[in-house]
């Protein structure tokens, strides 16, 4: 493999999520290895229950008590999954930053905003409160929420689904980290705040540098956001290459499934082609391609290999050449 | 033109609601939830209603089922008005008239097998028939769905999202309703379940001659299904017009917003959204003028005091000053 022009800034290693649940073991996510650089806008895209939120909690140290999580998060030479909290504490917010999916629920309904905002730099860099309070109102005007110097006295039930959600990205942008995990950001609001708030990401983007993975359901918030983009389903890796491939030249037929599924606004003469079944059985370990009950190009071998994630640039796994699959 | 179906004519839904921030004893104010909405519905065909949250969409088709009071408007179902006042007659709508919910699980009871839930609105609407009928009539229609038959037994937490949404739609069927109100009906799917769903509503509309509203939020699942498409905001109906012009040529300053603001799934595609300024005015407030003339990228000063209504534009209607020139 050709090396990396730029050091990898976060590298996920063979991790596997398991959960002990009453009904046995839940596989969530399976042997998933890949490299946030800087700068780097990478998508994470899969269905419900395709493990991509698991990954983004593994990160940050927030899997719920019945998981098991093996393999190496590597950050700054150290292994996250390894790491006490009180180590883990000075990596959250000021190295890495999380925005989820509700903003209402990611926000204390008892404190003002500037608490909530001022609290995370005193905690993580033991700002004084004037320091803090300097710091949210910047943050504040940042996200562009209109006359921040008020707004900062109001609560998060005072805020609009929009601003909350920008509220949430102050949060995460307090300490200028330098990677942010955006879990859904946009799936709780409407169409127009999304293109407000996707907007506002790709601005943090640019002018911080900062490395943003973008998790999401949604193919066309990918295309017009992420260089890069990870497909998974039942918790593996399906194809990982540049968006402009996954979306001309899809390598899986997972992926190809998926476009074909997804209605096109400037297309509406094509037949939507829907992938028959239902998403895997996640209670067992699978040992071969998790897609193959649904897919269209399966042969024989394909219920009996587990195929490997290979390529370069751009990967893929699946048994089948990229030539012969419908 | 034939003569519609469903004939909706400035249909009003207000709450009454106490005031926020107010003292408890303080007048209640009123949400003006649904604001003069009219359209004609033709046989065998689809309009789409699309808005975003709290436009009013799904208060619209609900008081049309007589789930939501209605405050003002009429309904005709096939020339006839519909009293919603009087059950009997209510009950005589629904037969015709059946509605499919946004949230699939939830919308089924969880103590009746799927069997027993598809069967019993014929309990009701066709009494006429033996339970031997009705659980045969409620087998063929879930196997026309799609549910295998050794299922029919089993309990709605048994089965996927995409399967109940299916088992809710059998359910809206059996008793072969001519209008079927879809709310949000694929929304809670993933994209690879969502595909089957809308496939089988189309095939199943051709088939049974099923006229629909489909409420959605997802503009490129709407022109999709849709013959015609509506537009809502803050309660009123900005613009309809035939699918396809109304994505490529919309005419309402609201419409071109939002359509602009749809991700489109290529990574070519140069979209520029044109960013709205502003929030959502609150219902509670009576607004003057156009519903969207606080964020309105095109409004002038007739805007804040005339409220435009619906004036034709080349093969729909705007409610905007602008229509006109």
């Amino acid at each position: 493999m050709t090396p990396h022009p730029k050091p990898p800034l976060l590298s996920v290693r063979n991790l596997s999520i398991r959960f002990r649940t009453g009904d046995g073991m839940v596989h969530a996510v399976n042997d998933v290895s890949f490299d946030i650089t800087r700068g780097q806008k990478l998508a994470v895209v899969g269905e419900s229950g395709s493990g991509k939120s698991q990954i983004a909690l593994s990160i940050m140290g927030l899997l719920a008590r019945n998981a098991q999580a093996e393999g190496e998060i590597l950050f700054d030479g150290s292994n996250l999954l390894k790491l006490p909290t009180s180590e883990l504490n000075n990596i959250r917010a000021r190295e890495i930053g999380i925005i989820f999916q509700d903003p209402m629920s990611s926000l204390n309904p008892y404190m003002t905003i500037e608490r909530q905002l001022g609290e995370i730099v005193e905690l993580h860099e033991g700002a004084s409160r004037s320091t803090a309070r300097k710091r949210a109102l910047e943050v504040m005007d940042a996200v562009r929420i209109p006359d921040a110097r008020n707004r900062l006295k109001s609560y998060a039930h005072e805020f609009s689904g929009g601003m909350r959600q920008r509220v949430v990205i102050a949060m995460a942008l307090m300490c200028q980290p330098k990677l942010i995990l955006a879990d859904e950001p946009t799936t709780a609001l409407d169409v127009t705040v999304q293109a407000q708030i996707m907007q506002l990401l790709d601005d943090i983007q640019r002018d911080l540098g900062t490395s943003i993975v973008l998790i999401t359901h949604d193919l066309g918030l990918v295309a017009g956001f992420c260089e890069d983009t990870l497909v998974l389903y039942g918790g593996r890796i399906m194809e990982q290459a540049p968006t402009l491939e996954i979306f001309e030249k899809p390598g899986h037929p997972y992926t190809r499934g998926l476009l074909r599924a997804v209605p096109n606004i400037g297309d509406p003469a094509a037949k939507l082609l829907a992938i028959p079944g239902s998403p895997p059985n996640q209670r067992r370990a699978i040992a071969s391609c998790p897609f193959h009950p649904r897919c269209v190009d399966a042969v024989t071998d394909c219920a009996e290999k587990l195929p490997q994630l290979d390529g370069g640039n751009s990967k893929r796994a699946c048994l089948r050449p990229v030539e012969e699959l419908t | 033109m034939n003569p519609s179906i469903l004939s909706v004519k400035d249909v009003h839904v207000e709450f009454r609601v106490n005031q926020t921030k107010a003292w408890p004893w303080s007048a209640p104010g009123i949400v003006r939830a649904v604001n003069g909405v009219s359209f004609d519905l033709q046989p065998g065909k689809t309009l789409g209603i699309v808005g975003e949250s709290g436009c009013g969409k799904s208060t619209l088709i609900r008081a049309i089922a007589g789930l939501a009071p209605m405050t003002g408007g009429t309904v005709h179902l096939d020339g006839q008005p519909i009293d919603y006042g009087s059950k009997s007659r209510l009950q005589d709508l629904r037969r015709q008239l059946q509605m499919i919910f946004q949230d699939p699980i939830a919308s089924l009871n969880p103590r009746m097998t799927i069997r027993e839930i598809v069967a019993e609105p014929l309990i009701y609407f066709r009494p006429d028939l033996s339970s031997i009928d009705r659980t045969n009539a409620a087998r063929d229609m879930l196997d026309r769905v799609g549910i295998a038959d050794h299922q029919f037994n089993r309990f709605p937490h048994e089965f996927s999202g995409g399967q109940c949404q299916r088992i809710g739609i059998a359910r809206a069927l059996v008793a072969k309703p001519r209008v079927l109100l879809c709310d949000e009906p694929v929304s809670a799917l993933d994209v690879s379940i969502q595909a089957q769903v809308i496939n089988l509503l189309k095939d199943l509309q051709s088939e049974l001659s099923l006229s629909l509203i489909f409420v959605a939020h997802d503009l490129g699942v709407v022109r999709h299904i849709s013959d015609d498409i509506l537009v809502m905001y803050l309660g009123g109906m900005m613009e309809t017009a035939p699918a396809g012009r109304l994505i490529e040529a919309p005419h309402h300053p609201y419409s071109q917003a939002l359509l602009s603001a749809v991700p489109v799934p290529d990574p070519r595609a140069k979209s520029t959204p044109q960013v709205l300024e502003g929030d959502l005015p609150s219902p509670l407030e009576q607004q003057q003028g156009c519903l969207f003339q606080s964020r309105c990228p095109k409004r002038f000063d007739a805007c804040k005091t005339t409220r435009p209504s619906l004036e034709a534009t080349p093969d729909g209607k705007s409610a905007c000053l602008l229509a006109g020139s």
